[in-house]
C-alpha cells in the first residue's frame, strides 16, 4: 500500500434539491486499500461513491486523483471503473462483447481483446460463457460479468457500490470472499459501499462509517468495533449496551449507579460520558454483591449463543453467552476493566437505549429494509 | 379450458371481422363481375406498377422523414422531468384529437399558391412558391399526420431504457457519441423498428392525403383502389386485387425489417 492517497476528497458537499446530502466530507484513500464506506441507507455513501465515479458533481469542494483535480473530469476520462448495484449489463451484448466493451472503446486490438476477455472470465470463473446471452444468467453470474468487464478496463480503482445486496446469502458470502480475493491479487484500490456491517468488517482494510451525510469514523474494521467513537457507531456496527456515565479520574468511571475500574483516559474530572459494553464481553456469574445482578426476562438462541436480556434495575442488558440461562433467574454480570469503552458524549448520546424497546427496534429494522427496498 | 372458454367471443369477434373480410378481399380478387374464377384482375394490378412505385417510395421518405425528426424529439421527451414529460407527450398527441380530414384541409389553406405560407413570403418581398399539388405537399402532410405513431413506440422504449446502462458505457471510457451508438441507438432499435412499422403501412396505403394535397397527378394506391370501389372506375375485384397484391408487399417489407431488426439484436455492438 502506497502511502499518498490515490483518491483525496476535500471538503466535499452536496446538496439535492436543497437538502444536504454530504456536508464538509474529507476523505483520503490509499493505493491498494480495500476500504468500505458503510452506513444506513440515505447516510451518503452512494453519493459518495457517484462524485469520484464523476456521476455527481459537487456543490463545493475538490476530488483529486493522484494529486490531479478531477472534480470537472466527466466519467469516461476518468480512471476508475463502477459496478453498480443491479449489474448493469449491456442487455444487447452477449458475456464477450459486455467484457470487451471498455477495450473496444479504447481501441484496443482484437487479439489483446480477446487475451484479455478470457483471463477476466476466467477470473470470475465464467470460462465458456463467452457466447452466453446475458439475460440468460443468474444474479450471481451477472455480478461476475459486472466484475470482468470493469477489470477489462485495467482501473486503478474499481468503485463498488452494493454490488451484493441482491444475491442470497450463501451467494453473498461466496463473493464477499471472491471480490477479497481478486483485490488481493490485482492490487486494485476497491471502494466498496454498503449497509451490511458484518460484511464492511470482513472485508475491509479500512472502514468510512457514515451517517446523515457525515463521516462519523474512519478506522481499521477493529479500531471501528473495539473502539467506536459515539454511540451511533457503536449502534451501528454490532449489538452493544449503551449507558449514561460519568469519568470521575483516569481509569476510574461510574455506570450503573457503580464505579468501575476502566482503561480510558484522558477526560475532564467528572465528565459525562457514554459507556459501552459488548453483549459478549460480559461475563455470566452467581448473583453477589460483588457484581451488578439482575433478572432474566428474555432469551434466544442463536446457533452459536444465546442472545439473553437482563433486567438490572430497569436498564435491559443484553449479553451473549454459551451457556443458557432461565428465565427469571437472578444472575450476576462481571465486567473487566478492558471491556468497559469510553465516548465523548455525542448528538447520538441517548438515542440508543437499551434492549427494553427489542420489539421497536425490529420495527425500525423492518421499516429500513423497507426503505431499501424503494431506493432500488 | 376456462381461458378457452374466455377468449371465444374474442375469436368469434376476430374471424366476422378480420379474417371473413380478408377471405372476401381474395374472392373478389380472383373472380370476374360474374363470379367465375380468372386471373385476369391480378395481371391488370401490373398495369399500375408505376403508382405502386411512387406509394412505396412516399411511404419510405415520409417514414424516414418522421423517423429523422421523431427520433430526436423522442429522445428529448423522454430525458426530460417526469411532469414535463406527459405534458410534450399530450402535445405530440394533440393533433390527433382533430379529426383527420381538418388537418389536411388546414394543410391545403397553408400550401396554396394563394395560401397562408405563399402570402407571408410575399409579404416579406420573397418569390412565391408552387407546393400544392406536388410530392412535397404529399410527404408533408403524411409525415404530419403520422409522426405521432413514429414519436410514441420511440419514447415508450427510450423511457424504459435503464440509466445505468449509460452510465456504464460512460464508466468504461464511452463519450456522448460513443454511448450513443454503441447503447442507446441499438437499445432503441425495437422502439424504431415499431415506428417505422407504424408509419410506413399507413403512408403506403393512404388515399385523403394524396388526393387533397398531391393533386391528380401524384395518384397513390389508396387513391387506385377508391377509385375501384366508389369513384369512376368501379370494379372492386380489380380493387380488390390491387389490395392483395399491396398486402403482400407490405407483407415482405415489414418481413425485411425484421430481419434486419433480429440481426441488430444479436450483434449491433460488433457491426459499430
Amino acid at each position: 500500500m502506497g502511502e499518498n492517497p490515490i483518491i483525496s476528497l476535500q471538503n466535499i458537499g452536496v446538496s439535492f434539491d436543497g437538502e444536504a446530502v454530504l456536508n464538509h466530507l474529507n476523505l483520503n484513500i490509499r493505493d491498494g486499500e480495500f476500504v468500505t464506506l458503510l452506513g444506513p441507507s440515505g447516510c451518503g455513501k452512494t453519493t459518495t461513491l457517484r462524485i469520484i465515479g464523476g456521476f455527481v458533481r459537487p456543490d463545493e469542494g475538490d476530488v483529486f486523483f493522484n494529486g490531479k483535480r478531477i472534480t470537472d473530469l466527466p466519467p469516461h476520462k476518468r480512471e476508475v471503473n463502477t459496478i453498480f448495484q443491479k449489474y448493469a449489463l449491456f442487455p444487447h451484448l452477449n458475456v464477450y462483447e459486455n467484457v470487451a466493451f471498455g477495450m473496444r472503446i479504447h481501441k484496443k486490438s482484437e487479439k489483446e481483446i480477446r487475451k484479455t476477455v478470457h483471463e477476466m472470465l476466467e477470473m470470475v470463473s465464467l470460462s465458456g460463457f463467452e457466447r452466453r446471452s446475458v439475460h440468460r444468467l443468474s444474479g450471481g453470474q451477472q455480478q461476475r460479468v459486472a466484475i470482468a468487464r470493469a477489470l477489462a478496463n485495467d482501473p486503478k480503482v474499481l468503485l463498488l457500490d452494493e454490488p451484493l445486496g441482491a444475491l442470497d446469502l450463501k451467494l453473498r458470502k461466496d463473493m464477499q470472499v471472491e471480490l477479497k480475493r481478486i483485490q488481493q491479487t490485482t492490487g486494485i484500490t476497491f471502494i466498496f459501499v454498503t449497509h451490511d456491517q458484518e460484511e464492511a468488517l470482513s472485508m475491509s482494510d479500512t472502514v468510512v462509517v457514515m451517517d446523515k451525510g457525515f463521516i462519523q469514523q474512519i478506522g481499521t474494521p477493529q479500531d471501528i468495533y473495539n473502539e467506536p467513537q459515539n454511540a451511533f457507531v457503536a449502534d451501528f456496527i454490532g449489538e452493544s449496551n449503551i449507558l449514561d456515565g460519568v469519568m470521575h479520574e483516569d481509569y476510574l468511571c461510574e455506570f450503573a449507579g457503580r464505579r468501575f475500574p476502566c482503561v480510558d483516559k484522558g477526560f475532564a474530572p467528572h465528565e459525562s460520558v457514554d459507556v459501552v459494553i459488548r453483549p459478549e464481553d460480559i461475563d455470566v456469574m452467581p448473583p453477589s454483591e460483588e457484581y451488578l445482578t439482575g433478572t432474566v426476562t428474555n432469551v434466544t438462541f442463536k446457533g452459536v449463543h444465546y442472545e439473553i436480556i437482563v433486567d438490572v434495575k430497569g436498564f435491559k442488558w443484553m449479553i451473549q453467552s454459551t451457556d443458557y440461562q432461565e428465565e427469571g433467574a437472578l444472575i450476576g454480570l462481571r465486567i473487566q476493566p478492558d471491556e468497559i469503552h469510553i465516548m465523548k458524549k455525542s448528538e447520538y448520546s441517548g438515542t440508543f437505549g437499551d434492549y427494553s424497546t427489542f420489539s421497536d427496534e425490529m420495527e425500525e429494522d423492518l421499516a429500513s429494509s423497507e426503505e431499501v427496498e424503494r431506493e432500488e | 379450458m376456462k381461458a378457452k372458454a374466455v377468449s371465444a367471443p374474442y375469436l368469434v369477434w376476430m374471424a366476422i371481422f378480420i379474417i371473413v373480410p380478408m377471405l372476401l378481399v381474395a374472392y373478389f380478387a380472383f373472380t370476374d363481375s360474374s363470379g367465375a374464377f380468372t386471373l385476369d384482375n391480378l395481371a391488370r394490378v401490373g398495369q399500375y406498377s408505376n403508382v405502386f412505385l411512387r406509394s412505396i417510395w412516399l411511404g419510405a421518405l415520409s417514414t424516414a422523414i418522421s423517423l429523422l425528426i421523431g427520433y430526436p424529439v423522442a429522445y428529448i421527451i423522454s430525458h426530460s422531468s417526469l411532469k414535463r414529460q406527459s405534458v410534450l407527450i399530450m402535445l405530440v398527441m394533440l393533433p390527433m384529437w382533430m379529426n383527420f380530414l381538418l388537418r389536411t384541409y388546414a394543410w391545403m389553406t397553408l400550401l396554396e399558391d394563394s395560401g397562408l405560407i405563399n402570402n407571408l413570403l410575399a409579404a416579406a418581398g420573397l418569390p412565391r412558391l408552387h407546393m400544392i399539388n406536388t410530392q412535397g405537399a404529399v410527404v408533408v402532410g403524411m409525415v404530419y399526420d403520422y409522426i405521432p405513431f413514429m414519436i410514441l413506440p420511440l419514447y415508450s422504449v427510450m423511457s424504459k431504457l435503464d440509466p445505468s446502462v449509460v452510465e456504464a458505457a460512460q464508466d468504461l471510457g464511452a463519450d456522448g457519441k460513443r454511448v450513443f451508438l454503441r447503447v442507446t441507438l441499438p437499445l432503441s432499435m425495437p422502439g424504431v423498428i415499431s415506428g417505422i412499422t407504424m408509419v410506413f403501412v399507413p403512408s403506403v396505403s393512404t388515399f385523403i392525403i394524396s388526393k387533397m394535397l398531391g393533386g391528380g397527378g401524384n395518384l397513390m394506391i389508396g387513391d387506385l383502389i377508391d377509385m375501384q370501389f366508389l369513384g369512376s372506375a368501379y370494379n372492386p375485384n380489380l380493387g380488390s386485387a390491387i389490395s392483395l397484391v399491396l398486402m403482400v408487399l407490405i407483407l415482405i417489407c415489414m418481413g425485411i425489417m425484421n430481419e434486419f431488426d433480429d440481426g441488430e439484436a444479436q450483434g449491433g455492438g460488433m457491426m459499430l
